[in-house]
């Protein structure tokens, strides 16, 4: 009865003064735009940094061969520390905190050819592993290389998107037929034609024919060795030992089990080769090893607190609107000391008169905030449309920003409508009557 | 019919006190300066009594007022209003005092300038909780009883004085209450809206309110039952009674 009283006064108030209320609201409304577009962009630039790092792969450790720097059992420092694909074999049987793990062997400068155009890449040389490690993922209608593959020495192989554009989409003259942006839905839909083009096609690799099992979806990928994936010919490693017979791969990869961390499978793998190579398990410069995982850790705590930072400026614009509202409050209270004195001099109790100035507060707020949220979400909504996903990723409000938003307006109203509304409602009858 | 004989006639049967003040003092500061108002005042009233406090300026008249009218309370001495001692009473019950017991008659009128004539009889009523649809019958009646059952809708503006001041009495008889209040009813109004405001008094006397009128106009002083004087904060002695 009496809320409803309130709300009916809000807005006979509201005709009265239409400016002044749209200002005040205004505050609210662009605070609360601020934050939501900030925490928006925060997150998509956050989520998308971390993506780009998956791109290498989850959970996953490289290894190269190293020099030790400490003495171990009575050899010194300084040896050169390298491992064979047998030693590998030995690790996967050995280590129990790893799922997979696969060597690569890498040749530069391989000329790949197809009819008249003729690209020179990467050819690297892997287990079958390897793809679901490194995020390799086939697009549709074909597939990675496979047990056969390495069993039988078969001559198949995996391209990345861009070799694949370059190789199959005529582009000989124009060193890649396709001009749609990375990323972009046309550019998947263009590789998945290429793709659909090569499947069973010939490439020949340094005058040796091999078969295309399979062309890489289009991903993101931000760091990288030894080149982008995009660009790589992935051949099974047996069929590039019998080309090229390498004794020692270049590297090898490690996914860790989903319940261990590469930190631990890294010591697993130290002390396994150590005990073969004879050297200290601690020796940091004996193998050289990247672990992936700490970057993605890195990025999503980097720009978890850039988010933060961001969202703070947001909030710190929603305390000016707050503040404007309390001040409003306060002239509203200076205006209607006397409406007060009348109301308590008919039986008004202090409760009321607090109730009265609060609802009136979270009315400003709330309809501030809730046109500012829609606002800004209409914005968040609209932006896929412009296409800057690769710069800046893909703005998203989660229901995180929505209960931050919330919770934040209602203390920030709370705190504007408490001050003019005590004071309100300790006014005495005979001084808000302005009686003596 | 003069005013004499009316009273003379129509005399209700006084019964008990139902304002008791004694010893009441009231004293303001500001800064360093203290003014007494009020310098111990007994007053009494009794039910159904239709009674005029008269006064100079600054002879504490308005003090009197907001103190037996419940918007101020005494710096010391004792005011029982209705067997209530009104000293001990806090905020809260005050205001169902005010909301119940008084109801306040303004020189200004004192209305909700964006309400209706309606909205404005309503107002004690929804502090007193009273549902919808007895509001709008007890609404519908005050306002036929002060002769504006056809300015239901209209809001002050759209009112002369007296029409304006008869909308608060209306308002102040919203909850039935023992007493009104009324501080210089009349002084904004002409003398014929005056005059009729005055008739009213006498219609709600008449039907057992106690009446307490504020006023320095010995007209209508004269023509309550008894006239009580202030001078300078206290009880003026010389001639009670005109």
């Amino acid at each position: 009865m009496l809320p409803l009283h309130t709300v009916k006064q809000f807005f006979t108030d509201m005709r009265r003064q239409k400016l002044r209320t749209a200002m005040t609201t205004f505050g609210i409304f662009w605070g609360t735009c601020s934050i939501v577009l900030l925490f928006a962009f925060g997150q998509g630039l956050r989520e998308s940094q971390v993506e780009s790092q998956k791109g290498l792969g989850e959970n996953i450790g490289i290894f190269w061969p190293g020099i030790t720097s400490k003495d171990h059992k009575g050899l010194p420092r300084g040896r050169q520390v390298q491992f064979t694909e047998d030693d590998i074999r030995m690790v996967k049987t050995k280590a129990l905190t790893i799922e997979r793990i696969s060597p690569e062997f890498s040749k530069w400068n391989v000329s790949l050819k197809v009819g008249r155009t003729n690209m020179v890449q990467n050819v690297i040389g892997i287990w079958p592993e390897f793809g679901e490690m490194r995020n390799l993922i086939p697009t549709e209608g074909s597939r990675f290389i496979n047990e056969q593959d390495l069993d039988q020495r078969r001559r198949v192989v995996f391209i990345g998107d861009q070799l694949a554009d370059q190789l199959f989409n005529n582009s000989a003259l124009t060193g890649g037929g396709n001009s749609s942006p990375q990323g972009s839905e046309k550019y998947q839909l263009e590789i998945q034609k290429v793709a659909d083009r090569a499947i069973g096609q010939q490439v020949l690799v340094n005058g040796v024919p091999f078969t295309v099992i399979g062309v890489m979806k289009p991903k993101k990928q931000d760091s990288s060795y030894n080149g982008r994936d995009a660009r790589k010919a992935y051949i099974p490693a047996s069929t590039f030992n019998t080309m090229y017979s390498r004794r020692y791969p270049n590297n090898f990869v490690v996914q860790a089990k989903p319940t261990e961390t590469i930190k631990k499978s890294k010591e697993e793998i130290l002390s396994i080769l150590g005990a073969k190579y004879r050297f200290d398990p601690t020796d940091r410069e004996a193998l050289a090893v990247w672990d992936v995982s700490e970057g993605i850790e890195f990025m999503n705590s980097f720009f978890g607190a850039f988010q933060m930072f961001l969202v703070g400026i947001g909030v710190a614009t929603l305390i000016t609107g707050g503040i404007g509202v309390s001040n409003i409050m306060n002239v509203v209270l200076e205006e209607r000391t006397k409406e007060i004195g009348i109301k308590m001099a008919l039986g008004a109790r202090k409760s009321y008169i607090l109730v009265q100035f609060i609802v009136e507060t979270l009315m400003i707020t709330g309809i501030g905030g809730l046109f500012g949220f829609l606002f800004a979400f209409g914005i968040v909504s609209i932006f896929p449309a412009l296409q800057l996903e690769d710069y800046i990723g893909v703005p998203r409000v989660d229901i995180f920003g929505g209960i931050l938003v919330t919770v934040l307006l209602g203390v920030i109203g709370l705190i504007a409508g408490i001050f003019p509304a005590r004071r309100a409602a300790n006014l005495q009858p005979v001084q808000a009557l302005k009686l003596f | 019919m003069s005013n004499e004989m009316l009273l003379a006639a129509q005399k209700p049967v006084l019964t008990d006190n139902v304002i008791s003040m004694n010893n009441v003092r009231k004293a303001y500061t500001t800064g360093k300066v203290t003014f007494e108002a009020l310098k111990g005042v007994d007053f009494h009233a009794r039910r159904g009594e239709f009674l005029a406090i008269v006064g100079p300026s600054g002879s504490g008249k308005s003090t009197m007022m907001n103190i037996i009218g419940c918007l101020d309370i005494p710096t010391s001495g004792d005011y029982v209003l209705d067997d209530q001692v009104v000293n001990k009473l806090n905020s809260n019950q005050l205001a169902d005092i005010r909301n119940r017991k008084i109801g306040f008659v303004f020189q200004a009128f004192n209305l909700l300038p964006y309400a209706t004539a309606y909205e404005n009889v309503e107002v004690p009523l929804l502090f007193a909780r009273v549902n919808a649809r007895q509001r709008k019958e007890r609404i519908m009646a005050l306002l036929s009883r002060v002769g504006l059952a056809d300015k239901v809708a209209n809001k002050p503006t759209e009112m002369s004085g007296g029409e304006m001041q008869r909308v608060a009495i209306a308002r102040a008889l919203a909850n039935e209450p023992d007493i009104i209040l009324a501080d210089e009813p009349t002084g904004n109004l002409d003398t014929k809206s005056g005059g009729g405001i005055v008739q009213l008094f006498h219609e709600l006397w008449q039907s057992g309110k106690t009446i307490i009128i504020i006023t320095h106009d010995m007209n209508i002083a004269r023509q309550s039952g008894r006239v009580f004087k202030l001078k300078d904060g206290l009880v003026d002695t010389n001639g009670n009674g005109i």
